[in-house]
């Protein structure tokens, strides 16, 4: 039986939601859309192997592949609601026998902004997303189940928490979404439909991603192989070229890891990376490919963000943040070898 | 340490032992204490009253502290402690307000212990010494508006109503949040509130204030003093008459949208809450307990709702006459009266005014 994104054995398993086949193909990412799957009793060797899921192959490799582009996969027609379950699930198996991490992320971005737009259709026109209402949408039970954010209708608008709006807004860069420029009142931000689910993009990515880590598949499927293949030439594009094995300090080895990995580095972390790596006397066309692996990589920013760290600060280039200051942007990852220093650029120099 | 200070502050913590209480999940904090002579003790885990009360009189120290986090192992070393979340801390101090009658009440001690008010110490040539600052009623008086403030934004934007204000001790007032809410609040997350109560960072789209709003056709709508939250208080403040919306909108459309944006600024530090936003994002930092002396005054960190006078509420080391050597240029009132200017020499003043002086080193035991 096919089991993918079967959560780790220590994770809760969180109460199942009624959805329907519809709201599974525009929302395969949840649990029920394993559930599905298993009840329809199709296995994964026959989603692999079986002439008469090759529309569900090839459905599957052209959402990896949309990712690879930056694109969002749209196509499905109405009577192929189960191809659309099928070839996310199926997607999640070739990318986790893959073990392209780089395309993890990709992947999971792209998914996101998919469902970013249902989830905005939907929620406009759930008139019952208040999480007072028993008989709420899927809007906000995805919301409340999947990302803990109980949110209200209020008109046209969104309401939540200030609390649950924080924990997912300070990865924005913009100004617009720091809580000052939000409509704040009782303890409420106001957001318009469009502005809530944008929000939670991120944490979309992210369960998607983690669904991808904690797919239990087998280490190869026949049938899966040129599918797994093509997802490694297209890993390529995005793997970083160089890797920097020198003696860095701890935290600078966690970021590096994390991009290699295909995950965000939040823009504190890469602000830490850049200017730790400018400073050591590596050259931006050094550094910049380590960026290859970030899930929102692109070529001309991050040249250009580069050549600010480098050129900014009155044209003498940016700092690396101290210990203190990575400390309290969770950016810190100390070790023994750490004790002493209160910057990294002071790690492994004789004191 | 002074003798005379370490003498009050065993009878203050003798006497005033059963007042002090150990703060909600107790067992869960950090506690850490000064100890003169050889310097900060930290990593302590308290229980309960009993414990906090057996360590204070054990010690009698003139600085107690106690985190906001909360950690599954408070006694462990930092990075072993496993944190679980903080109360959120607001910080007001007068010094940060930056009033201008701050300088009739600031001196410096100099690395000989000498007082003086210049730049260079009178009595030995020293250009070393240490700016001491003697709060008045204007300055504390001043910071307890931003308290205000604080207050009102905390309860009618952000919905937190059980905000717990107290008297430093010293030059300001911490604002206490203890709600399961905010608990869990990284430091991003914080200085977000910081911000937001302080009104920096805000764009004029906020008071409806677009840029180029023309070509986007989306007519400016200046916002009304009868909005929620910041567009209100600032339509109020600033946008309060018609004319005024009317020239704010104008200055928008016509290209004039940093000017927009730099009068949002001018308006920050009026209308904004001024609060440190380093204490406030700090998820690990000690704060001084409550009901505890704070040793850089002798003066006890008290709970305050802004009537009558903190720096006669908190002078709680006792009024019976003590003699000290002091040399303080400027006046400074506290308990209720008024002291100094003292030339360098003995004088008789109430207990709490000797500890004043002696913890701002400008008064040492006699010889």
């Amino acid at each position: 039986m096919l089991e993918v994104g079967e959560d780790e054995p220590a994770a809760p398993r969180r109460k199942k939601l009624e959805v329907g086949e519809d709201e599974l193909a525009r929302y395969p990412f949840l649990d029920e859309a394993g559930d599905y799957m298993k009840d329809t009793g199709f296995s994964l060797e026959d989603l692999a192997a079986d002439p008469a899921f090759g529309r569900v192959r090839d459905m599957a490799l052209a959402r990896i592949e949309a990712a690879a582009e930056g694109r969002v996969f749209m196509k499905g027609a109405p009577d192929e609601l189960p191809v659309e379950i099928y070839s996310f699930l199926l997607a999640v198996v070739m990318l986790k026998i893959s073990s392209r991490r780089a395309m993890y992320g990709r992947f999971a971005l792209a998914e996101a902004r998919r469902a970013e737009r249902f989830l905005e259709s939907d929620l406009r026109r759930d008139t019952r997303a208040s999480m007072g209402d028993a008989t709420r949408g899927v809007v906000a039970r995805i919301m409340h189940d999947l990302f803990e954010v109980d949110i209200e209708r209020d008109g046209d608008d969104i309401t939540m928490p200030v609390p649950s709006y924080l924990l997912h807004s300070t990865g924005f860069h913009e100004r617009e979404w720091k809580l000052v420029n939000r409509r704040v009142s009782g303890g409420m931000v106001r957001l318009t439909p469009r502005e809530a689910v944008r929000l939670l993009r991120s944490a979309v990515a992210s369960y998607i991603s983690s669904r991808i880590t904690s797919a239990r598949t087998p280490p190869s499927v026949p049938g899966l192989e040129k599918y797994v293949s093509r997802i490694t030439e297209l890993a390529a594009a995005f793997e970083p070229a160089a890797s920097y094995t020198g003696e860095y300090p701890p935290c600078i080895k966690h970021a590096i890891g994390v991009l290699e990995k295909g995950e965000n580095l939040p823009h504190s972390g890469r602000f830490m990376l850049g200017t730790y790596l400018l400073n050591a006397g590596k050259s931006i066309e050094e550094i910049a490919p380590l960026f290859k692996g970030a899930p929102d990589y692109n070529e001309k920013t991050t040249l250009y963000q580069l050549r600010s760290l480098k050129e900014g600060a009155g044209g003498s280039g940016y700092s690396c943040p101290s210990c203190d200051k990575l400390r309290t942007q969770d950016l810190c990852h100390e070790t023994a070898e750490c004790a002493g220093i209160s910057h990294p650029g002071q790690f492994g120099r004789g004191r | 340490m002074s003798a005379i200070l370490g003498s009050l502050l065993k009878r203050y913590y003798f006497e005033r032992l059963a007042d002090i209480r150990a703060p909600a999940r107790a067992p869960e904090r950090e506690f850490g204490y000064f100890r003169p002579g050889s310097g900060m003790v930290r990593h302590i885990s308290v229980r309960d009253d009993a414990g906090l009360r057996l360590l204070l009189s054990q010690n009698a120290p003139p600085d107690v502290y106690c985190s906001n986090a909360y950690y599954a192992f408070p006694e462990l070393p930092m990075r072993e402690k496993e944190w679980r979340g903080a109360d959120l801390i607001f910080d007001v101090d007068a010094k940060d307000l930056a009033l201008p009658c701050r300088a009739e009440h600031a001196v410096r001690v100099c690395e000989c212990s000498r007082v003086h008010a210049r730049a260079e110490c009178p009595h030995c040539g020293s250009q070393k010494s240490q700016a001491r600052s003697l709060p008045c009623k204007k300055c504390i008086k001043a910071a307890w508006d931003e308290v205000e403030k604080l207050l009102k934004i905390l309860e009618e934007d952000l919905g937190i109503t059980g905000a717990i204000a107290y008297f430093s001790g010293n030059e300001g007032f911490h604002v206490h949040v203890e709600d399961p809410g905010t608990y869990k609040l990284g430091s991003k997350e914080r200085l977000e509130i910081a911000d937001y109560v302080s009104f920096r960072g805000a764009i004029p789209e906020l008071v409806g204030l677009p840029r180029n709003a023309e070509k986007k056709k989306k007519p400016a709508k200046p916002a009304e003093p009868g909005d929620p939250g910041w567009p209100g208080r600032y339509a109020r403040h600033a946008l309060a008459s018609k004319a005024a919306r009317s020239r704010a909108k104008k200055e928008a459309e016509s290209g004039g949208y940093q000017l927009a944006q730099a009068r949002l600024a001018e308006a920050a530090p009026v209308i904004g809450a001024r609060i440190d936003p380093g204490v406030t994002t700090d998820v690990h930092r000690i704060f001084r307990l409550a009901g505890t002396v704070n040793g850089k005054s002798g003066l006890s960190k008290i709970p305050w709702e802004g009537e009558g006078d903190p720096y006669e509420a908190a002078a709680l080391l006792g009024g019976d006459p003590r003699e000290v050597v002091a040399e303080c240029p400027v006046r400074f009132a506290l308990g209720g009266s008024r002291f100094g200017p003292f030339e360098h020499g003995r004088v008789r003043v109430p207990a709490y005014a000797a500890a004043y002086m002696i913890c701002k080193g400008l008064a040492s035991d006699p010889a």
